[in-house]
Protein backbone atom coordinates (compact mmCIF):
# COMPACT_ATOMS: atom_id res chain seq x y z
CA UNK A 1 0.00 0.00 0.00
CA UNK A 2 1.13 3.57 -0.90
CA UNK A 3 2.04 6.45 1.42
CA UNK A 4 -0.73 8.35 0.40
CA UNK A 5 -3.29 5.48 0.58
CA UNK A 6 -1.80 4.27 4.44
CA UNK A 7 -2.44 8.12 4.96
CA UNK A 8 -6.16 8.30 3.84
CA UNK A 9 -6.56 4.49 5.88
CA UNK A 10 -5.70 6.03 9.05
CA UNK A 11 -7.72 8.93 8.45
CA UNK A 12 -10.96 7.05 7.93
CA UNK A 13 -10.39 4.82 10.70
CA UNK A 14 -9.93 8.29 12.44
CA UNK A 15 -13.25 9.71 11.89
CA UNK A 16 -15.08 5.90 11.62
CA UNK A 17 -13.81 4.33 14.99
CA UNK A 18 -15.21 7.33 17.28
CA UNK A 19 -18.10 7.37 15.10
CA UNK A 20 -18.78 3.83 15.72
CA UNK A 21 -18.25 4.29 19.78
CA UNK A 22 -20.36 7.21 19.84
CA UNK A 23 -22.65 4.62 17.52
CA UNK A 24 -22.29 1.30 20.54
CA UNK A 25 -22.41 4.16 23.47
CA UNK A 26 -25.94 5.69 22.07
CA UNK A 27 -27.73 2.22 21.40
CA UNK A 28 -26.56 0.49 25.02
CA UNK A 29 -28.26 3.81 26.55
CA UNK A 30 -25.03 4.85 27.86
CA UNK A 31 -25.77 8.17 26.28
CA UNK A 32 -29.58 9.33 26.31
CA UNK A 33 -31.50 9.47 24.01
CA UNK A 34 -32.48 13.00 24.65
CA UNK A 35 -28.65 14.27 24.72
CA UNK A 36 -27.96 12.97 21.78
CA UNK A 37 -29.80 10.66 19.08
CA UNK A 38 -27.42 7.65 17.08
CA UNK A 39 -25.20 8.53 14.54
CA UNK A 40 -26.89 6.26 11.89
CA UNK A 41 -30.24 7.84 12.81
CA UNK A 42 -28.48 10.97 12.13
CA UNK A 43 -27.54 10.29 8.72
CA UNK A 44 -31.11 9.03 7.94
CA UNK A 45 -32.81 12.03 9.69
CA UNK A 46 -30.60 14.11 7.40
CA UNK A 47 -31.29 12.18 4.10
CA UNK A 48 -35.28 12.42 5.23
CA UNK A 49 -34.97 16.35 5.80
CA UNK A 50 -33.12 16.84 2.54
CA UNK A 51 -35.52 14.57 0.52
CA UNK A 52 -38.48 16.44 2.01
CA UNK A 53 -37.33 19.83 0.67
CA UNK A 54 -38.93 21.55 3.16
CA UNK A 55 -35.46 23.83 4.58
CA UNK A 56 -33.76 23.40 1.27
CA UNK A 57 -34.37 27.08 0.78
CA UNK A 58 -32.61 28.15 4.29
CA UNK A 59 -29.52 26.04 3.05
CA UNK A 60 -28.79 27.59 0.14
CA UNK A 61 -29.32 31.19 1.42
CA UNK A 62 -26.95 29.84 3.75
CA UNK A 63 -24.33 28.64 1.65
CA UNK A 64 -24.78 31.77 -0.39
CA UNK A 65 -24.00 34.15 2.35
CA UNK A 66 -20.97 31.47 3.75
CA UNK A 67 -19.98 31.96 -0.20
CA UNK A 68 -20.31 35.82 -0.33
CA UNK A 69 -18.28 36.10 3.10
CA UNK A 70 -15.59 33.98 2.14
CA UNK A 71 -15.09 35.43 -1.14
CA UNK A 72 -15.29 39.02 -0.14
CA UNK A 73 -12.88 38.26 3.22
CA UNK A 74 -10.43 36.36 0.45
CA UNK A 75 -10.34 39.08 -2.02
CA UNK A 76 -10.42 42.27 0.39
CA UNK A 77 -8.00 40.32 3.10
CA UNK A 78 -5.10 39.65 -0.09
CA UNK A 79 -5.65 43.32 -1.05
CA UNK A 80 -5.50 44.80 2.25
CA UNK A 81 -2.46 42.94 3.03
CA UNK A 82 -0.47 43.95 -0.17
CA UNK A 83 -1.22 47.51 0.66
CA UNK A 84 -0.07 46.81 4.55
CA UNK A 85 2.90 45.39 3.35
CA UNK A 86 3.96 48.21 1.57
CA UNK A 87 2.76 50.73 4.42
CA UNK A 88 5.47 49.89 7.15
CA UNK A 89 4.15 52.34 9.72
CA UNK A 90 0.66 51.56 9.24
CA UNK A 91 1.07 48.03 9.74
CA UNK A 92 3.38 48.48 13.24
CA UNK A 93 -0.02 50.47 14.03
CA UNK A 94 -2.32 47.60 13.21
CA UNK A 95 -0.06 44.90 14.01
CA UNK A 96 -1.10 44.62 17.65
CA UNK A 97 -4.94 45.13 16.91
CA UNK A 98 -4.35 41.51 14.42
CA UNK A 99 -2.49 39.77 17.21
CA UNK A 100 -5.69 40.45 19.21
CA UNK A 101 -8.77 40.86 16.95
CA UNK A 102 -9.87 36.88 17.99
CA UNK A 103 -10.11 37.72 21.47
CA UNK A 104 -12.52 40.22 20.09
CA UNK A 105 -16.58 38.76 20.77
CA UNK A 106 -17.53 40.28 16.94
CA UNK A 107 -20.74 38.67 17.37
CA UNK A 108 -21.64 41.82 20.16
CA UNK A 109 -21.70 44.17 17.16
CA UNK A 110 -24.20 41.98 15.73
CA UNK A 111 -27.39 43.83 17.37
CA UNK A 112 -25.78 47.06 16.16
CA UNK A 113 -24.99 45.70 12.13
CA UNK A 114 -29.01 44.70 12.11
CA UNK A 115 -29.79 47.86 13.84
CA UNK A 116 -28.03 49.74 11.07
CA UNK A 117 -28.47 46.85 8.14
CA UNK A 118 -31.97 45.38 8.80
CA UNK A 119 -32.65 42.06 9.12
CA UNK A 120 -31.39 40.72 5.80
CA UNK A 121 -28.76 38.72 4.75
CA UNK A 122 -26.05 41.68 4.95
CA UNK A 123 -25.27 41.64 8.54
CA UNK A 124 -24.82 37.99 8.74
CA UNK A 125 -22.50 38.57 6.14
CA UNK A 126 -20.78 41.07 7.48
CA UNK A 127 -20.06 38.70 10.72
CA UNK A 128 -18.68 36.16 8.36
CA UNK A 129 -16.41 38.72 6.23
CA UNK A 130 -14.84 40.08 9.87
CA UNK A 131 -14.19 36.87 11.39
CA UNK A 132 -12.49 35.76 8.16
CA UNK A 133 -10.70 39.07 7.06
CA UNK A 134 -7.98 39.01 9.68
CA UNK A 135 -6.69 35.91 9.18
CA UNK A 136 -6.52 36.58 5.38
CA UNK A 137 -4.61 39.37 5.80
CA UNK A 138 -2.49 37.99 8.33
CA UNK A 139 -1.08 35.08 6.04
CA UNK A 140 -0.71 37.64 3.35
CA UNK A 141 1.41 39.50 4.89
CA UNK A 142 3.19 36.61 6.70
CA UNK A 143 3.75 35.69 3.04
CA UNK A 144 4.80 38.62 1.65
CA UNK A 145 7.64 38.63 4.26
CA UNK A 146 8.84 35.47 2.82
CA UNK A 147 10.00 36.77 -0.30
CA UNK A 148 13.44 36.93 -1.12
CA UNK A 149 14.99 40.34 -2.39
CA UNK A 150 16.30 38.82 -4.75
CA UNK A 151 12.80 38.25 -6.62
CA UNK A 152 11.94 42.15 -5.92
CA UNK A 153 15.16 43.09 -7.89
CA UNK A 154 14.76 40.43 -10.33
CA UNK A 155 11.13 42.15 -11.10
CA UNK A 156 12.77 45.53 -10.66
CA UNK A 157 15.28 44.30 -13.42
CA UNK A 158 12.20 43.52 -15.68
CA UNK A 159 11.22 47.04 -14.99
CA UNK A 160 8.11 46.35 -13.81
CA UNK A 161 5.82 48.43 -11.81
CA UNK A 162 4.37 47.96 -8.35
CA UNK A 163 1.02 46.28 -9.23
CA UNK A 164 2.90 44.03 -12.04
CA UNK A 165 5.07 43.56 -9.05
CA UNK A 166 2.69 42.16 -6.68
CA UNK A 167 0.21 39.82 -8.57
CA UNK A 168 3.26 38.76 -10.93
CA UNK A 169 5.89 37.84 -8.12
CA UNK A 170 5.55 38.75 -4.49
CA UNK A 171 1.70 37.47 -4.48
CA UNK A 172 2.34 34.26 -6.47
CA UNK A 173 5.50 33.29 -4.78
CA UNK A 174 3.44 33.97 -1.08
CA UNK A 175 0.59 31.81 -2.68
CA UNK A 176 0.98 29.04 0.15
CA UNK A 177 0.99 31.57 2.94
CA UNK A 178 -2.14 32.72 0.95
CA UNK A 179 -3.32 29.27 0.63
CA UNK A 180 -3.91 29.34 4.67
CA UNK A 181 -5.37 32.05 5.36
CA UNK A 182 -7.79 31.07 2.21
CA UNK A 183 -8.81 27.68 4.56
CA UNK A 184 -9.19 29.61 7.47
CA UNK A 185 -11.09 32.02 6.17
CA UNK A 186 -13.84 28.86 4.67
CA UNK A 187 -14.14 28.01 8.02
CA UNK A 188 -14.30 31.71 9.47
CA UNK A 189 -16.98 32.34 7.18
CA UNK A 190 -18.77 29.48 8.10
CA UNK A 191 -18.92 30.10 11.75
CA UNK A 192 -19.62 33.81 11.70
CA UNK A 193 -23.02 33.71 9.42
CA UNK A 194 -24.02 30.52 10.69
CA UNK A 195 -23.49 32.24 14.14
CA UNK A 196 -25.23 35.18 13.46
CA UNK A 197 -28.32 33.05 11.97
CA UNK A 198 -28.10 31.16 15.20
CA UNK A 199 -28.27 34.05 17.62
CA UNK A 200 -30.62 36.68 15.91
CA UNK A 201 -32.37 35.63 12.24
CA UNK A 202 -35.80 34.99 10.36
CA UNK A 203 -33.83 32.10 8.05
CA UNK A 204 -31.08 29.94 7.22
CA UNK A 205 -29.25 27.04 8.90
CA UNK A 206 -28.18 28.47 12.03
CA UNK A 207 -31.83 29.71 12.42
CA UNK A 208 -33.24 26.49 11.56
CA UNK A 209 -30.39 24.20 13.85
CA UNK A 210 -31.33 27.46 17.11
CA UNK A 211 -35.66 27.04 16.20
CA UNK A 212 -35.04 22.61 16.65
CA UNK A 213 -32.78 23.38 19.83
CA UNK A 214 -35.69 25.53 21.56
CA UNK A 215 -38.07 22.99 20.81
CA UNK A 216 -35.78 20.67 21.92
CA UNK A 217 -36.10 18.40 18.65
CA UNK A 218 -33.15 16.24 18.41
CA UNK A 219 -34.24 14.93 15.32
CA UNK A 220 -33.81 17.97 13.45
CA UNK A 221 -31.03 19.43 15.24
CA UNK A 222 -28.25 17.07 15.05
CA UNK A 223 -28.92 15.91 11.77
CA UNK A 224 -28.62 19.83 10.53
CA UNK A 225 -24.89 19.97 12.72
CA UNK A 226 -24.14 16.68 10.48
CA UNK A 227 -25.15 18.77 7.26
CA UNK A 228 -23.07 21.87 8.15
CA UNK A 229 -19.78 19.35 9.23
CA UNK A 230 -20.11 17.47 6.00
CA UNK A 231 -20.21 20.67 3.68
CA UNK A 232 -17.13 22.49 5.87
CA UNK A 233 -15.08 19.10 5.71
CA UNK A 234 -16.00 19.09 2.06
CA UNK A 235 -14.55 22.35 1.61
CA UNK A 236 -12.02 22.00 3.50
CA UNK A 237 -10.93 18.92 1.87
CA UNK A 238 -10.71 20.90 -1.69
CA UNK A 239 -9.00 23.14 -0.26
CA UNK A 240 -6.52 21.53 0.74
CA UNK A 241 -6.04 19.12 -2.00
CA UNK A 242 -5.89 22.18 -4.25
CA UNK A 243 -2.90 23.88 -1.44
CA UNK A 244 -0.87 20.18 -2.09
CA UNK A 245 -1.22 20.48 -5.53
CA UNK A 246 0.62 23.72 -5.72
CA UNK A 247 2.93 22.66 -3.15
CA UNK A 248 3.94 19.61 -4.79
CA UNK A 249 5.05 21.30 -8.05
CA UNK A 250 6.88 23.99 -6.61
CA UNK A 251 9.28 21.11 -4.22
CA UNK A 252 8.71 20.10 -0.74
CA UNK A 253 11.32 23.30 0.26
CA UNK A 254 8.40 25.37 1.62
CA UNK B 1 39.45 55.65 -29.13
CA UNK B 2 35.89 54.88 -29.26
CA UNK B 3 33.39 56.49 -26.39
CA UNK B 4 33.03 53.72 -22.99
CA UNK B 5 30.08 52.18 -23.27
CA UNK B 6 29.67 52.34 -19.25
CA UNK B 7 31.33 55.73 -17.42
CA UNK B 8 31.53 56.11 -13.83
CA UNK B 9 33.01 59.79 -12.78
CA UNK B 10 33.70 60.93 -9.00
CA UNK B 11 30.70 58.05 -7.97
CA UNK B 12 30.54 57.37 -4.23
CA UNK B 13 28.16 55.33 -1.90
CA UNK B 14 27.31 56.43 1.40
CA UNK B 15 24.57 54.68 3.49
CA UNK B 16 23.19 56.64 6.64
CA UNK B 17 23.79 54.87 10.04
CA UNK B 18 22.52 54.82 13.62
CA UNK B 19 26.56 55.67 14.11
CA UNK B 20 26.39 58.51 11.41
CA UNK B 21 27.32 58.15 7.22
CA UNK B 22 29.22 55.61 6.37
CA UNK B 23 31.38 55.81 3.33
CA UNK B 24 30.72 52.62 1.97
CA UNK B 25 32.38 53.09 -1.58
CA UNK B 26 34.11 55.55 -3.92
CA UNK B 27 35.26 57.78 -5.19
CA UNK B 28 35.42 55.16 -8.41
CA UNK B 29 36.10 56.53 -12.14
CA UNK B 30 35.63 53.68 -14.76
CA UNK B 31 35.48 53.24 -17.83
CA UNK B 32 33.77 49.71 -19.75
CA UNK B 33 34.45 49.21 -22.80
CA UNK B 34 32.01 48.02 -26.04
CA UNK B 35 31.66 44.26 -25.96
CA UNK B 36 35.20 43.29 -23.65
CA UNK B 37 34.42 41.04 -20.45
CA UNK B 38 35.65 43.08 -17.57
CA UNK B 39 35.60 41.77 -13.83
CA UNK B 40 36.01 43.38 -10.47
CA UNK B 41 37.97 41.41 -7.39
CA UNK B 42 37.90 42.93 -4.23
CA UNK B 43 38.11 41.96 -0.43
CA UNK B 44 34.97 41.08 0.88
CA UNK B 45 32.68 43.84 2.27
CA UNK B 46 34.49 46.33 -0.08
CA UNK B 47 31.44 47.57 -1.98
CA UNK B 48 31.50 45.55 -5.21
CA UNK B 49 27.57 44.30 -5.32
CA UNK B 50 27.15 48.36 -4.98
CA UNK B 51 29.49 49.03 -8.06
CA UNK B 52 26.97 46.62 -9.49
CA UNK B 53 23.82 47.78 -8.55
CA UNK B 54 24.59 51.40 -9.14
CA UNK B 55 25.06 50.49 -12.79
CA UNK B 56 21.90 48.13 -12.74
CA UNK B 57 19.79 51.51 -11.83
CA UNK B 58 19.10 49.10 -8.67
CA UNK B 59 20.75 51.89 -5.94
CA UNK B 60 21.52 55.47 -7.15
CA UNK B 61 25.06 56.84 -6.58
CA UNK B 62 24.86 59.77 -3.46
CA UNK B 63 27.37 61.45 -5.79
CA UNK B 64 29.08 61.47 -9.16
CA UNK B 65 27.64 60.22 -12.34
CA UNK B 66 26.66 56.83 -13.74
CA UNK B 67 26.39 56.46 -18.05
CA UNK B 68 25.45 53.69 -20.41
CA UNK B 69 25.57 54.86 -23.72
CA UNK B 70 26.09 58.16 -23.37
CA UNK B 71 22.75 58.67 -21.07
CA UNK B 72 22.86 58.87 -17.67
CA UNK B 73 21.07 56.32 -15.20
CA UNK B 74 18.42 56.77 -12.72
CA UNK B 75 17.00 55.00 -10.67
CA UNK B 76 15.49 52.63 -13.08
CA UNK B 77 16.91 49.55 -14.93
CA UNK B 78 18.36 50.93 -18.20
CA UNK B 79 17.22 49.25 -21.23
CA UNK B 80 19.34 47.00 -22.87
CA UNK B 81 21.42 45.87 -19.56
CA UNK B 82 20.43 42.69 -17.92
CA UNK B 83 21.70 41.68 -14.46
CA UNK B 84 22.08 37.75 -13.21
CA UNK B 85 22.41 37.83 -8.94
CA UNK B 86 24.11 35.42 -6.79
CA UNK B 87 21.07 34.04 -4.95
CA UNK B 88 18.76 31.39 -6.91
CA UNK B 89 16.20 34.15 -8.32
CA UNK B 90 14.05 31.41 -10.11
CA UNK B 91 10.28 31.85 -10.04
CA UNK B 92 9.68 28.72 -7.70
CA UNK B 93 5.67 28.19 -9.27
CA UNK B 94 6.84 28.81 -13.39
CA UNK B 95 8.48 25.91 -15.19
CA UNK B 96 11.98 26.59 -16.83
CA UNK B 97 10.68 28.11 -20.22
CA UNK B 98 8.57 30.20 -18.47
CA UNK B 99 11.12 30.94 -16.48
CA UNK B 100 13.24 31.53 -18.96
CA UNK B 101 10.81 34.20 -20.88
CA UNK B 102 9.43 35.95 -17.84
CA UNK B 103 11.12 39.03 -18.95
CA UNK B 104 10.32 39.02 -22.40
CA UNK B 105 7.02 37.97 -22.34
CA UNK B 106 6.21 41.76 -21.60
CA UNK B 107 8.29 43.32 -23.87
CA UNK B 108 7.07 43.91 -27.76
CA UNK B 109 8.10 40.43 -28.93
CA UNK B 110 6.74 38.38 -31.17
CA UNK B 111 5.55 35.39 -30.23
CA UNK B 112 7.28 33.19 -32.84
CA UNK B 113 10.15 35.70 -32.14
CA UNK B 114 9.71 34.49 -27.97
CA UNK B 115 9.87 30.91 -28.88
CA UNK B 116 12.77 30.98 -31.02
CA UNK B 117 14.34 33.25 -28.68
CA UNK B 118 13.59 30.56 -26.16
CA UNK B 119 14.97 27.34 -28.45
CA UNK B 120 18.01 29.27 -28.98
CA UNK B 121 18.78 30.03 -24.80
CA UNK B 122 17.48 26.78 -23.58
CA UNK B 123 20.13 25.17 -26.52
CA UNK B 124 22.98 27.56 -25.40
CA UNK B 125 22.46 27.04 -21.64
CA UNK B 126 22.19 22.60 -22.21
CA UNK B 127 18.59 23.03 -20.54
CA UNK B 128 16.85 21.54 -23.59
CA UNK B 129 15.71 18.66 -21.51
CA UNK B 130 14.92 20.86 -18.68
CA UNK B 131 12.15 23.06 -20.48
CA UNK B 132 9.03 21.87 -18.84
CA UNK B 133 11.01 20.83 -15.47
CA UNK B 134 10.40 23.34 -12.12
CA UNK B 135 13.14 24.98 -10.58
CA UNK B 136 13.23 22.85 -7.48
CA UNK B 137 13.45 20.00 -9.45
CA UNK B 138 16.96 21.57 -10.96
CA UNK B 139 20.27 21.86 -8.90
CA UNK B 140 22.05 25.00 -8.34
CA UNK B 141 24.29 25.03 -11.14
CA UNK B 142 20.65 24.54 -13.31
CA UNK B 143 18.59 27.02 -11.79
CA UNK B 144 21.89 29.71 -12.19
CA UNK B 145 21.78 28.38 -16.34
CA UNK B 146 18.11 29.49 -16.09
CA UNK B 147 18.56 32.94 -14.62
CA UNK B 148 21.81 33.52 -17.09
CA UNK B 149 19.33 32.03 -19.83
CA UNK B 150 16.66 34.51 -18.28
CA UNK B 151 18.76 37.42 -19.57
CA UNK B 152 20.19 36.16 -22.54
CA UNK B 153 16.79 36.28 -24.03
CA UNK B 154 16.01 39.46 -24.13
CA UNK B 155 19.41 40.25 -25.78
CA UNK B 156 20.66 43.07 -23.32
CA UNK B 157 23.70 44.90 -24.21
CA UNK B 158 25.53 44.89 -21.30
CA UNK B 159 25.04 41.78 -18.54
CA UNK B 160 26.06 42.31 -15.37
CA UNK B 161 26.58 39.31 -13.32
CA UNK B 162 26.87 39.97 -9.26
CA UNK B 163 28.66 36.64 -7.92
CA UNK B 164 26.34 34.47 -10.31
CA UNK B 165 28.90 31.44 -9.34
CA UNK B 166 29.39 31.82 -6.06
CA UNK B 167 26.65 29.19 -4.80
CA UNK B 168 28.31 26.64 -6.68
CA UNK B 169 30.90 24.05 -6.63
CA UNK B 170 34.26 24.41 -8.18
CA UNK B 171 33.98 22.28 -10.86
CA UNK B 172 30.72 23.36 -11.93
CA UNK B 173 32.21 26.71 -11.57
CA UNK B 174 34.82 26.16 -13.80
CA UNK B 175 32.51 24.91 -16.57
CA UNK B 176 29.63 27.75 -16.68
CA UNK B 177 32.68 29.71 -16.91
CA UNK B 178 33.14 27.94 -20.11
CA UNK B 179 29.37 28.79 -20.73
CA UNK B 180 29.63 32.25 -20.41
CA UNK B 181 32.49 32.85 -22.25
CA UNK B 182 30.53 31.23 -25.43
CA UNK B 183 27.75 33.19 -24.60
CA UNK B 184 29.78 36.73 -24.36
CA UNK B 185 31.52 35.59 -28.00
CA UNK B 186 27.68 34.58 -29.01
CA UNK B 187 26.46 37.83 -28.35
CA UNK B 188 28.68 40.47 -28.60
CA UNK B 189 27.37 42.26 -25.46
CA UNK B 190 29.59 43.78 -22.77
CA UNK B 191 29.78 41.79 -19.58
CA UNK B 192 30.98 42.70 -15.89
CA UNK B 193 31.67 40.32 -13.75
CA UNK B 194 31.78 40.84 -9.69
CA UNK B 195 33.62 38.08 -7.97
CA UNK B 196 35.87 37.46 -4.83
CA UNK B 197 37.10 34.32 -6.66
CA UNK B 198 40.39 35.74 -8.37
CA UNK B 199 41.01 32.56 -10.48
CA UNK B 200 37.75 33.09 -12.08
CA UNK B 201 38.38 37.05 -12.72
CA UNK B 202 41.40 35.99 -14.01
CA UNK B 203 40.35 32.88 -16.47
CA UNK B 204 37.34 34.81 -17.93
CA UNK B 205 38.39 38.68 -18.24
CA UNK B 206 40.13 41.00 -20.47
CA UNK B 207 40.64 43.26 -18.09
CA UNK B 208 40.22 43.10 -14.10
CA UNK B 209 39.71 45.63 -11.84
CA UNK B 210 41.17 45.21 -8.15
CA UNK B 211 39.27 47.64 -4.97
CA UNK B 212 40.32 47.96 -2.10
CA UNK B 213 38.99 47.46 1.33
CA UNK B 214 36.27 50.22 2.50
CA UNK B 215 35.47 52.41 1.57
CA UNK B 216 36.03 50.53 -1.79
CA UNK B 217 38.04 52.48 -5.09
CA UNK B 218 39.55 50.90 -7.60
CA UNK B 219 43.68 50.34 -7.01
CA UNK B 220 44.40 48.87 -9.95
CA UNK B 221 43.32 47.62 -13.36
CA UNK B 222 44.98 44.83 -14.77
CA UNK B 223 45.23 43.82 -18.34
CA UNK B 224 45.19 39.21 -18.67
CA UNK B 225 46.02 39.55 -22.90
CA UNK B 226 44.09 36.60 -23.16
CA UNK B 227 42.41 36.11 -26.74
CA UNK B 228 38.95 35.92 -27.63
CA UNK B 229 38.52 32.16 -27.98
CA UNK B 230 40.03 31.32 -24.56
CA UNK B 231 38.59 28.61 -22.17
CA UNK B 232 39.06 27.12 -19.15
CA UNK B 233 42.26 25.26 -20.03
CA UNK B 234 44.42 28.67 -19.40
CA UNK B 235 44.16 27.70 -15.82
CA UNK B 236 47.19 25.65 -16.90
CA UNK B 237 48.91 27.96 -18.49
CA UNK B 238 52.14 29.77 -16.83
CA UNK B 239 50.74 33.22 -17.70
CA UNK B 240 47.69 32.73 -15.64
CA UNK B 241 49.24 31.99 -12.36
CA UNK B 242 51.08 34.95 -13.21
CA UNK B 243 48.25 36.85 -13.68
CA UNK B 244 46.82 35.50 -10.48
CA UNK B 245 49.62 35.82 -8.44
CA UNK B 246 49.53 39.47 -9.57
CA UNK B 247 45.79 40.06 -8.21
CA UNK B 248 46.76 38.59 -5.03
CA UNK B 249 49.39 40.30 -4.46
CA UNK B 250 47.54 43.46 -5.04
CA UNK B 251 44.57 42.06 -2.62
CA UNK B 252 46.55 40.61 0.19
CA UNK B 253 46.97 43.50 2.06
CA UNK B 254 43.37 44.72 1.24
CA UNK B 255 41.89 41.54 2.55
CA UNK B 256 43.88 41.92 5.85
CA UNK B 257 42.54 45.44 5.92
CA UNK B 258 39.20 44.10 5.55
CA UNK B 259 39.66 41.66 8.55
CA UNK B 260 40.67 44.31 10.68
CA UNK B 261 43.11 45.03 13.05
CA UNK B 262 42.47 41.46 15.31
CA UNK B 263 43.83 39.65 12.55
Amino acid sequence: MSRARRIALYQALAVAIPVLLLEVACRVGLIQPLTMPTPSSMVVGLVEILASGRINAAILKTLANVAAAFVLASVAGVALGALLHRAAPVRRLLEPLFSTYYAIPIYAFYPLFIVVFGLGDAPQVLIGFMLALVAVIVSTLNGLDSVPRVLIKTARVCRMNAVQTATQVTLPYAAPHLFTGVKLAAAYSFIGVIGAEFIMSQSGLGYEIRFAFDNLDNQVMYPLILLILVVSVTVNFTLDHWDKALRARRGAAR
Amino acid sequence: MAAPHVSMRGVTRVFPTQKGALHALGPVDLDLRKGEFFAVVGPSGCGKSTLLEMIAGLAPPSAGTVEFEGRAIGSDVPDGVGVVFQENACFPWLNVADNITFGLRRLPVAKDEVARRLDYALGLMGLRDFAAAYPAQLSGGMRQRVCIARTLVTQPRLILLDEPFGALDQQTRLLMGDELLNLWRATGATVLLITHALDEAAMLADRVAVMSSRPGCILEIIETGWSADRDSRIVSDPAFGAVTGKLWGLLRDQSLNALGPAA
